[in-house]
């Protein structure tokens, strides 16, 4: 039964689960969460947990230090840290334990922290708990700061948790962590609020320092390529159930259950484009907690299941010989099939050709903020140009000014004199209010989080009437009846329209909100990260759903994204900001394949793949500095691996096409970035 | 640790789903890819089943009716509501021109016993509860209801404007509240409709904070930009987008201001700035009586200012109870 027993023998092993069952009462009911989990982590090695939201890897994290909520309770199994039995532990004792044994590591660095006290006291109580004497933990604290890489720790300890940038914040975090020595780290999602960048930085620190502490790492994470990058084994968890478990190459590389097959399907990689082939998701949702499941979990998802799968729990089958790799599926064999029957629809897009009519064109645009009677450019003197259902990737560091790009474009905020936006050709007002009806109707946008940009008190017909209305000018039955044809084209069914988007799921609310974007027939849909607050397979759903609008309807995308699989996916052109300037543009191809600005190149080598491609990684010292005070010459200079001394922090490189279509902004010329960026492939 | 909050499921993400058993025949089909177009068929799962939702929103107004606080809130509210309505019909005695002896302690006859004049006290508190039971409630609804608007739009506008009402509204705070309501009632007469304009004058400016930072949470979510992006009057999205999202805080400081209200009323007639005697208003009565508590007779006293205490804690055990449920869903 225990997938657990075949790895390690529970009482050596740093962490050990054993048929754990979670239950959360929820109104006196008592829910399941967690359906007799069982691994086990052997000292030194680092494990991750991977699955969508809602699937219970967080509350295994929870559990295995017993920091369940309050209506959370253990209802049977064993959690075994390094032998001792955490589940039959007393307060005390517990006490004892989380101090000394295991640390955890959270998702949001700030908060992690008390935003009043000084980061060196901090430090310094975290040490002095563990009995240590104020000077010594004065001591102690510096060098944790020093283990962590934290340049100047001296000043860094005099300092509040808000002067830091979030790289730095969650180092600091990670320091504390590491305070007593644990034998056993968690860490739950420890870099998804981070730049690419940053992130990258924190993996790279967390697997030395793992190295240099020898402690068992357990990570839990919705990015597989974090997984894929820092940990030995994988366990991939669906509906509170390890359905596949093995060593973490094995698994992505030669899946075995279907679930797992499923989630590396629908990501974009191997630098699929949307001009090849539609995203396989998975169809369905995740059953819901507490529900009564004597099946396979994944019975209704699963394009294999047949009466077995839905009458019996599958048994753990171990796959290959080495006694590593198992899954939970009644037909391990039929995998193969799966794996084959990648779906090849085409999605009826042809890249844009040079025929198509241009929609958009930005010209010198420029914004600046005025805070605390201080200039800050967020955005300087921006040229692009968009055709008629084409797709322009933006990306950049948080801070690059790529919402601000978005922000101006539409007209929220107003671009300082000088600068035009063009729509087919004629400028238009800077800000919406004095803008037309019928420019605002060509130009809408669709927001990150669908929770924050759908009215909750608003039911899904009104939200769309109202737009309908507004835009076209359309009213009454009228009205209505297109509401029901637009959402019938967002795939939304007549039940859907009267629900509030409460009641709706991620991938539902995302579609409501891009069937209000598109309520007016626009030209242009402004996309910010549209599918950064979803789950890779409902991800994938949208991904499609944008691209089959777009053939259909020619729509011309801005799209705005850190991921570079979607905006690979998705874009015909990509556009790199750094500091509001932009730094590169060209079509996807050339700015995927090199040479690249040398900024590019670190981003695209930030990046933690799930294939496990060896990738050479460029680390960008320093933080991005302050818009307000940019650096001379060169905004990258700075920061740049390539600088060339004397030249870079003198002049800015104006934006330079190096190829039809591709320009970038640096002093290297093409050829010798091409040769020095070949020789470190 | 509020960390772990967020591991706590939320209702909506428990409740069953309609489409799961129909689901089963739909994803077994043999092929083993699903193209696109039927992903959001089957992605109906998604829907949440609204029966629950409902019974969920059901439920938590059984739960306040299950609240002892609450019943025995409503209770006496209602008791001084049907006084208020029926006064002297149902007053054991005319409150105004039945005379016994003076100052009679109470006993059977008369449970609350008699005023200086001979009149029944009982007969008197309950007919008393008239004015404040149609005032108060008016004045804090005035009140809340030019609360709203000004706030709204402090939150809504912000800068110039927002700093402009912000340092009014402070003077407006600093300045001592019953000196102000009595300058006001004496000069412009003790009416009702006088009475209910300083209540809800008192009262606009807290409830205006109090909305004006419910409406800050708001404005700057992507509703608020999605409004202005298809050309939205600044109204509209106050009124119709914005003000549905920030009803809950408002409808917990409505019934907070009805206790306040009732207090405020009382005090003012208490001071002179209300009834007139011999009106058998509570705060009227207590202070024509109050004098002679020193000599023992504290009935005439004690029983309309126990009236008025009954009234604000029955207000503010509602109040609480809504407050919790409003919370909780």
């Amino acid at each position: 039964m225990s997938i657990a027993s075949a790895s390690a023998p529970s009482t050596t092993a740093a962490l050990a689960l054993e048929d754990l069952e979670v239950v959360y009462t929820v109104r006196g009911v008592d829910r399941v969460v967690l359906r007799g989990v069982s691994f086990s982590i052997a000292p030194g090695e680092a494990y991750g947990l991977v699955g969508e939201s809602g699937c219970g890897k967080s509350t295994t994290a929870y559990a295995a230090l017993r920091y369940l909520p309050r209506n959370g309770k253990i209802v049977s199994g064993r959690v075994l840290v390094a032998g001792d039995d955490v589940t039959s532990m007393t307060t005390s004792q517990l006490q004892r334990f989380r101090a000394t044994e295991a640390s955890m590591v959270y998702q949001d660095p700030a908060q992690a922290m008390n935003p009043s006290v000084k980061i060196g006291r901090q430090l310094v109580e975290s040490f002095t708990l563990l009995g240590q004497s104020k000077s010594d933990a004065q001591t102690s604290a510096l060098e944790a700061l020093r283990r962590v890489r934290i340049a100047d720790p001296v000043r860094v300890m005099d300092r509040y948790p808000f002067q830091l940038s979030g790289g730095m914040q969650q180092r600091v975090v990670i320091a504390m962590a590491l305070a007593c020595d644990p034998k056993l780290l968690v860490l739950d999602e420890p870099t998804t609020g981070l730049d690419a960048t940053v992130e990258a930085e924190v993996l790279d620190l967390v697997r030395v320092l793992r190295k240099e502490c020898n402690a068992a790492v357990l990570l839990i994470a919705h990015n597989l390529g974090i997984i894929r990058s820092l940990c030995d084994r994988v366990g991939v968890m669906y509906a509170g159930r390890i359905v596949e478990e093995g060593p973490s190459h094995q698994v992505f590389v030669d899946p075995q259950h279907p679930y797992t097959v499923g989630l590396l399907r629908s990501l974009p990689r191997h630098g699929v484009r949307k001009t090849e082939r539609a995203l396989a998701t998975i169809p369905g949702i995740l059953p819901l907690i507490g529900s009564d499941l004597p099946t396979c979990v994944f019975v209704d998802r699963c394009p294999l299941a047949d009466d077995t799968c839905r009458n019996e729990v599958p048994p753990v089958v171990p796959v290959g010989t080495d006694g590593l790799h198992f899954t939970r599926c009644h037909h391990p064999d039929r995998i193969p099939e799966l794996i084959e029957a990648l779906p090849d629809i085409p999605i009826g897009i042809l890249a844009p050709s040079d025929a198509n009519p241009e929609v958009l064109e930005l010209t010198h645009l420029s914004k600046t903020f005025r805070q605390r009677s201080v200039n800050v450019p967020a955005l300087v003197d921006v040229d692009l140009q968009l055709a008629e259902g084409e797709t322009l990737g933006i990306v950049g560091e948080s801070g690059s000014g790529k919402s601000t790009l978005a922000k101006t474009i539409l007209g929220i905020e107003s671009a300082d004199d000088g600068g035009t936006v063009s729509l087919d050709g004629n400028a238009v007002a800077p800000n919406t209010s004095s803008r037309s009806t019928d420019d605002k109707r060509a130009m809408q946008m669709v927001f990150q989080n669908p929770d924050s940009a759908l009215n909750r008190s608003w039911s899904v017909r009104r939200i769309l009437m109202r737009s309908v209305e507004k835009l076209t000018g359309i009213k009454g039955d009228e009205a209505n009846k297109r509401v029901e044809a637009l959402a019938a084209h967002l795939r939304l069914t007549p039940r859907h329209l009267d629900l509030k988007p409460r009641q709706l799921s991620g991938g539902l609310k995302q579609r409501v909100a891009i069937a209000r974007a598109f309520a007016g027939d626009p030209r242009i849909v402004v996309c910010d990260e549209p599918t950064s607050a979803l789950d890779v397979s409902v991800q994938a759903a949208i991904l499609n759903l944008l691209a089959d609008l777009q053939a259909e309807e020619k729509t011309s995308y801005v799209f705005i994204t850190h991921d570079m699989g979607v905006v690979r996916y998705l874009a015909d052109r990509i556009a790199v900001m750094y500091l509001g300037r932009i730094q590169e543009v060209g079509p996807t191809d050339d700015v995927f394949n090199g040479p690249n600005h040398p900024y590019t190149e670190a981003l695209l080598s930030a990046i933690p793949s799930v294939d496990g491609e060896p990738t050479s990684r460029i680390r960008l010292e320093g933080e991005i500095p302050s818009p307000a005070n940019p650096p001379t010459g060169c905004v990258f200079h700075p920061r740049c691996p390539r600088v060339i001394a004397g030249v870079c922090e003198v002049t800015e490189p104006p934006l330079l096409e190096v190829a039809p279509g591709h320009a970038m902004r640096c002093h290297i010329p093409i050829e010798k970035l091409r040769r020095l960026q070949a020789k470190t492939e | 640790m509020s960390d772990s909050e967020k591991f706590v499921p939320k209702p909506e993400e428990i409740v069953s789903t309609p489409g799961a058993d129909m689901l089963v025949s739909h994803t077994t089909l043999t092929t083993t890819t699903i193209p696109p177009t039927t992903q959001a068929e089957i992605e109906l799962s998604g829907v949440v089943q609204v029966s629950e939702r409902t019974q969920a929103r059901r439920e938590n107004w059984r739960l306040i009716l299950r609240r002892p606080a609450f019943i025995i809130g409503v209770f006496i509210v209602l008791v001084w509501t049907v006084c208020a309505i029926f006064g002297d019909r149902i007053t054991p005695h005319s409150p105004l021109d039945y005379r016994s002896i003076p100052h009679l302690s109470p006993r059977a006859s008369f449970p609350f016993g008699t005023d200086e004049q001979g009149r029944d006290v009982l007969s008197r508190v309950m007919a008393g509860s008239r004015d404040v039971i149609k005032v108060a409630p008016m004045g804090a609804l005035l009140g809340v209801f030019l609360g709203v608007i000004v706030g709204m739009v402090m939150g809504y506008f912000g800068g110039w404007l927002d700093n402009v009402l912000s340092r009014i509204v402070e003077a407006f705070l600093a300045l001592p509240v019953l000196l102000v309501a009595l300058l006001a009632v004496t000069t412009l007469g003790s009416s009702s409709g006088v009475v209910i304009g300083v209540v809800a004058a008192l009262f606009t400016p807290v409830v205006a904070r109090t909305v004006r930072a419910a409406v800050l949470a708001e404005r700057d979510l992507d509703y608020v930009t999605s409004a202005k992006l298809r050309g939205e009057s600044s109204a509209f999205v106050m009124f119709k987008e914005i003000l549905p999202n920030v009803s809950g805080p408002i409808i917990v400081e409505l019934t907070v201001r009805i206790g306040y209200a009732v207090f405020t009323v009382a005090t003012l007639s208490f001071l002179g700035a209300g009834p007139q005697p011999p009106s058998p208003d509570w705060g009227a009565q207590v202070s024509e009586a109050f004098r002679v508590i020193s000599a023992g007779i504290w009935w005439t006293t004690f029983f309309p200012a126990a009236a008025i205490a009954s009234l604000v804690i029955a207000v503010n055990l509602i109040a609480d109870s809504v407050q919790s449920v409003l919370e909780a869903s």
